[in-house]
């Protein structure tokens, strides 16, 4: 969402605003003197270059000022804004990119791993558990330690998976209940069916993707995301889920909310930012999609108190907001960015009806810090698909966060420093790790650390394979490159870290480009063209300490940018780790035929890619759609890096040089009912009622949709079918009274000394000539010629007038009228009003409507001499001021009678009454359309369709010889709008009388249909049953319409070929002897 | 056109609505309060800002048109909205829409000035209470926090899918007037209570 800044209002949301093409575009002078081509170059032609662009645009939503903007159409950014009338600034320069303060870039360090304090905690329950040297795990849950985690072992939870039921806590993912519960295996895969397990803790989890059943059926959701909560079903999924088929009940909404700084995750770096950007009053929003704030400190169980006391003090900061189970997944223009909230998803059965189950927050920030952290990625080796296959840090995370051990015997396996801290804790925890296999030759002074804690540590080895069916058993490690020395371990444990990828998708939607780091082995944030700063992990920055110093500063410098000041925030003390820079490794040659995954949610392995690069693509685009590789419900979060990674080097090229696919959002699905919100059932869109709706409604009225109107359509009675009660509501209004609700009309009041020139200028015919007390029909075209909008034009002054529209165009109307006045005829001394709803209009027809209203209207003289066709007059009927108006959209004597809305029902059953005595009858849009149909009056965007000329409808009446100029004239010169074969409005009536021609029937010229192409002569525009006529009949567009009269042609109606006779538009009274009574 | 006399069997947009909105007070426990104020006269006014005529127009109503965009000001019982450069609202107490326009006129003189009487064309919307901000929110693009619109300040903008009028009034506890055309007021009122229901 663009914010567009009007010149007058400020900046505004895009969506309040309306297009107008380039600018600059004058009207020519004199329309007259130009060629063809010329007035064609005119009408037809516009620039559309790369870059910056001058454009109109209107404030439709707010001051309704035509204005004009330099639009960037490569970026969409608005360069500059100017009035209409002023020059087109000279010197344009894009907003600059910002280059990112770049971090002293740390390398990949793991945070120090559990001391003593630690492993007191974690040492031995006195009983239960199973050995005397492993930490007590609970009987019900065989993988839980007895103490530790930051679950609430108070509140026990019952869950049912695959059928089975298991127990976990509060505080616990699916996948750590499950984990727990010695449950590992969570799927099987899309397309081999090959089991899959719980691979991470968070969401770039590719594998244990379920479904739920229960209480709400859900699909595809990871298990590590899904908060646990009592009475949750659900069950595996082969790859694919099922959606919903009954109504979901619960509510979903949607809230604008505005900050000087969004940070978005919370975990050392966002709330360090937060914290200083906080702390001089700044209008804060963090977000971030876990319960709790602390991100990967939550994983390892460091700093906590640093975390609870910097929550505590943001949630008590009056200007700031902290949103938890908040996920920030699109980053738009403008620092626009949307996020989903999980309000009420963990509480299950339990979750309040009244409250939103998830909320879509639409969030407009001053200044985005992203402080998005990174994710672990795996390695591709033979069979590295197993359930027990897991990244070393999130095996970390369900230690820690859910004092769960994933597995009993563990091998690790990594390509950097940072495994070790995890394989150390796990150690701690009562994991057997088997060992360490790094593919470093010399992994340096993390490797002594872990040797000294008793771990084989095998220094330029790499994991080969693996076995094992439902879950992991042994693995295979063999020197890194080669295939003697083999060695099998026996494990239930694959711990894997293959680097980081710091978590850049917002960050690259915001239009932020990315640079490879070689030092890294990672894609960092490079420049940015929007007021946006990545801290943290995100910014390549692995070490805490560094890490905590970007988020402070970053949050300090937006919040000054923003006029505030800062203060450094408390930050924890973080010693300093020893570090060895990590190898850049995608693949492991295997001696096997194993596959070896890249993408496990697509089951695409690396034969795949090289099937793909053999195959001639060179692009991680291509390659991405040829072998589907990230393009799951994880969007390769652990996968893209590693499949860049290994085209890379099936291409023989440098990972840099080939970059990444692009990033777009959702960060992560999100649900099409959350998106939707409340706009759905009755809200999805606006209905406009009349202020008679309730009368219409209590008296059976069925209803037809009219732009966003609800107008009455027709009013059965006593089981009536639509074309008995359109019948009779017909005859009624020939033969009887019959009155109708045509409130809907748009009516806009022109006003200004030159309200009558303006008029010229707008409508075809002659409007300056009308007098005080009279009302003309008027034709509204394009500059092309072609019809858009017709009413009557009522002239209620000198300089005043009543322009109605078609219930449809209103808007448009008006701002069409506005458009004019405000770019090329500023000169103009006029002014337009709507005043739709000021009037509710009640037309009443029949050859008795002059006595009905003459015994309401007491003070009118009725007779045709004193109110003649095309008046109007004040006076009051029923006792209320009313405009009334001789107009007739049926051909019989008719008035339309304007009142205050807020007096129309008043005046609505005071006819109902007076009218009783000669059978006056509602009457809907169906009647109305049948009875101007027989007279031929065309219904605009019925009959008409934006290629048709007032002369095409046979109305050259309508269009001035005698004005200079008007809108469209000159289109009326033009070669194609003087064709003898343009299609005519004509009436069409059907041999057998009975036949009924469907609307957009087409029509041939001979009795036997020529083999295709069969040429078409033309179309059925409008088809009724005609009470007055006793027959049906059609309305026609048809080459050459006029010409035709009298012509048989044929009309392919299912496989019949109906004969049919052009006839005049004109079928009922074409005389006109009705009109007066 | 003679000044409308209010009687009793005259309807506003919301008359059906009056007891639904009523009840959201009770359900919210004050949080949130809805109400119609039917039949406010309202008499738009366009001029030339820096004409003879915006002192003169400003002079009868006693109050100067405000020229700050998105800002309103009071003076007694009549309010003047900006709606644009050369545009204004004018809000008076029901029933006198035909006095202002008759003021507006004379004081405007032969100055090419339109009034025209829009008091039907949209009805008046009151949300207030502690939580009227977060329930606008819901459907209001537009930055709402007292620091960016306070007291004095006004918009035309768009609230659910409906173009509105937003005033803030006097003091923040006093709320919004969200001013509605009328055709769309049914649609609003639905919209402004189903949002309600969160804050039960």
């Amino acid at each position: 969402m663009l914010l567009i800044p009007c010149p007058w209002c400020g900046p505004r949301d895009e969506a309040e605003f309306h297009y107008g093409g380039q600018a600059h575009v004058p009207y020519p002078e004199d329309p007259a003197a130009l060629t063809d081509e010329e007035w064609a170059r005119y009408l037809f032609f516009r620039d559309n270059p790369k870059g910056p662009f001058a454009e109109r645009w209107s404030h439709a939503a707010g001051c309704r000022k035509w204005f004009n903007a330099v639009r960037n159409t490569a970026t969409n950014e608005i360069l500059a804004v100017y009035k209409v009338g002023e020059p087109r600034p000279e010197t344009l320069e894009p907003r600059p990119e910002t280059l990112e303060p770049r971090p002293a870039i740390a390398q990949p360090r793991p945070e120090q791993p559990a001391g003593p304090a630690l492993e007191a905690e974690a040492r031995p329950a006195p009983s239960g558990g199973p050995g005397a040297e492993h930490p007590a795990r609970l009987a019900s849950q065989p993988h839980r330690l007895a103490t530790g985690g930051r679950i609430d072992r108070d509140d026990r939870l019952t869950f049912t998976f695959d059928g089975t039921e298991y127990q976990g806590y509060r505080g616990d993912t699916l996948a750590s209940a499950l984990l727990a519960n010695g449950v590992i295996q969570a799927a099987t895969s899309i397309k081999l069916g090959r089991p899959r397990g719980i691979f991470s803790a968070g969401v770039e989890e590719p594998n244990a993707v379920i479904q739920i059943e229960e209480p709400f059926p859900e699909p595809m959701l990871p298990a590590t995301t899904v908060e646990l909560y009592d009475g949750l079903v659900a069950s595996s999924l082969p790859g694919q889920g099922r959606l919903a088929t009954e109504p979901d009940p619960a509510r979903y909404d949607a809230v604008h909310a505005h900050c000087d700084v969004l940070v978005v995750g919370a975990g050392p770096a966002g709330l360090a930012a937060a914290a200083a950007a906080a702390s001089g009053g700044a209008r804060v929003i963090i977000a971030d999609d876990q319960p709790e704030p602390g991100g990967s400190l939550l994983g390892t169980g460091e700093h906590l108190d640093w975390v609870e006391a910097t929550r505590a003090r943001l949630e008590a900061a009056p200007e700031v907001r902290v949103l938890r189970r908040t996920t920030v997944f699109g980053h738009y223009d403008d620092n626009h960015l949307l996020a989903v909230e999980r309000r009420t998803n963990h509480l299950g059965a339990e979750a309040p009806a009244n409250v939103s189950r998830e909320r879509v927050w639409r969030i407009r920030a001053r200044r985005v810090v992203l402080a998005t952290g990174a994710h672990e990625r795996s390695l591709a080796f033979g069979d590295n698909d197993r359930p027990g296959v897991m990244l070393a840090s999130s095996a970390r995370t369900y230690l820690r966060r859910y004092a769960v051990l994933p597995g009993r015997h563990a091998v690790v396996f990594t390509t950097n420093d940072s495994a070790y801290a995890a394989a150390l804790d796990l150690a701690a925890a009562g994991v057997e790790i088997a060992a360490i296999v790094d593919t470093r030759p010399e992994p340096g002074e993390w490797a002594e650390r872990a040797r000294s804690a008793g771990i084989e540590v095998l220094a330029g080895h790499a994991v080969t394979g693996t076995r094992g069916t439902d879950r992991l058993t042994a693995v295979t490690v063999a020197p890194y490159g080669e295939s003697v020395g083999q060695r099998e371990f026996a494990v239930d444990l694959l711990l894997v870290s293959g680097g980081w990828n710091p978590v850049a998708h917002l960050f690259s939607q915001s239009g932020g480009k990315l640079r490879h780091d070689e030092a890294l082995g990672a894609f960092v944030p490079d420049s940015c063209r929007q007021a946006v700063e990545v801290a943290g992990s995100a910014n390549g920055a692995f070490d805490l300490a560094v890490t905590l110093a970007q988020g402070a500063a970053a949050g300090a410098r937006a919040a000054e940018a923003e006029g505030y000041t800062a203060e450094a925030p408390a930050l924890p003390a973080v010693a300093a780790q020893p570090h060895t820079p990590p190898m850049q490794v995608f693949t492991v040659p295997g001696d096997t035929d194993a596959p070896r995954f890249v993408d496990l949610q697509r089951d695409v392995t690396v034969d795949d890619l090289a099937r793909a690069t053999g195959a001639g693509l060179r692009s991680v685009e291509h390659t991405k759609r040829y072998t589907t590789a990230g393009t799951g419900g994880d969007q390769g979060r652990t996968a893209g890096v590693l499949a860049s990674g290994v085209v890379a080097e099936l291409l023989g090229v440098d990972i840099s040089a080939l970059g990444l696919p692009t990033f777009r959002p959702p960060y992560t699905p999100v649900s099409f009912a959350a998106l939707a919100g409340r706009d759905r059932g009755a809200l999805s869109d606006p209905v406009r009622t009349t202020a008679l709706h309730t009368w219409h409604v209590e008296h059976g009225a069925l209803f037809e949709n009219v732009g966003q109107w609800k107008r009455p359509w027709y009013y059965p009675q006593d089981g009536e079918d639509m074309e008995t009660a359109v019948l009779r509501e017909c005859r009624a209004a020939r033969e009887g009274v019959a009155f109708m609700d045509a409130s809907t009309l748009g009516k806009i009041d022109v006003q200004g000394p030159d309200a009558a020139l303006f008029l010229d200028r707008l409508y075809t015919n002659m409007m300056s000539t009308l007098k005080v007390g009279m009302i003309r029909y008027g034709v509204m075209c394009r500059l092309d010629g072609m019809v858009f909008d017709d009413g009557t034009v009522i002239r209620l002054d000198r300089d005043r007038f009543l322009v109605t529209t078609t219930t449809g165009n209103a808007a448009t109307v008006l701002d069409w009228m506005e458009e004019w006045l405000q770019t090329e005829w500023p000169e103009l001394r006029v002014h337009c009003t709507s005043v739709t709803e000021q009037w509710a209009t009640v037309a009443l027809v029949g050859p008795q409507s002059r006595t009905v209203l003459g015994s309401l209207a007491p003070e009118l003289a009725v007779s045709n001499d004193d109110f003649p066709f095309m008046a109007w007059r004040e006076t009051t009927v029923a006792g209320l001021d009313a405009r009334v108006c001789r107009i007739s959209f049926s051909g019989e004597l008719a008035y339309e009678i304007n009142v205050s809305p807020w007096d129309a029902r008043t005046l609505w059953e005071a006819l109902y009454e007076a009218g009783a005595a000669y059978g006056i009858t509602p009457y809907g849009t169906e009647t109305m359309h049948v009875l101007r149909a027989e007279k031929g009056y065309p219904i605009v965007g019925q009959d008409t369709d934006g290629t048709v000329t007032p002369q095409d409808l046979g109305m050259s009446w309508a269009v001035s010889k005698k004005k200079p100029d008007f809108i469209g004239k000159r289109s009326y010169g033009r070669a194609d709008t003087v064709r003898p074969d343009r299609k005519h409005l004509v009436g069409l009536l059907t041999e057998d009388p009975a036949v009924f021609l469907p609307e957009g029937t087409h029509l041939v010229a001979d009795g036997e249909l020529p083999p295709p192409p069969v040429p078409m002569l033309g179309h059925v525009t409008s088809s009724y049953r005609s009470a007055a006529l006793g027959r049906t009949f059609a309305l026609a567009l048809i080459k050459g319409g006029r010409d035709r009269i009298g012509e048989r042609l044929y009309a392919p109606v299912g496989d019949r070929l109906v004969p049919v006779t052009v006839a005049g538009p004109v079928l009922y009274d074409p005389e006109g002897a009705r009109r007066d009574g | 056109m003679a000044d409308t006399v209010l009687t009793a069997w005259q309807r506003s947009p919301l008359a059906d609505a009056a007891h639904r909105l009523a009840a959201v007070t009770r359900s919210s426990r004050g949080a949130i309060r809805l109400a119609e104020l039917p039949f406010l006269a309202q008499v738009n006014v366009r001029l030339d800002a820096k004409g003879p005529a915006a002192d003169a127009v400003g002079l009868a109503l006693g109050l100067q048109l405000p020229l700050e965009a998105n800002t309103v000001v009071h003076a007694g019982d009549v309010t003047a909205v900006w709606l644009g450069p050369d545009e204004w609202l004018v809000v008076g107490r029901p029933g006198t829409q035909g006095d202002l326009e008759g003021r507006i006129r004379s004081a405007a003189g032969d100055e090419p000035v339109s009034v025209t009487d829009v008091s039907a064309q949209r009805t008046t919307l009151l949300v207030a209470g502690p939580r009227a901000r977060d329930l606008l929110a819901h459907g209001c693009s537009l930055d709402l926090h007292p620091r960016a619109f306070g007291p004095g300040r006004s918009a035309q903008t768009t609230l659910a899918r409906t173009q509105v009028v937003l005033v803030a009034r006097d003091e923040p506890r006093a709320g919004f007037w969200v001013l509605v055309r009328s055709s769309f007021a049914g649609y609003l009122a639905d919209w402004l209570l189903d949002a309600a229901v969160e804050y039960r």
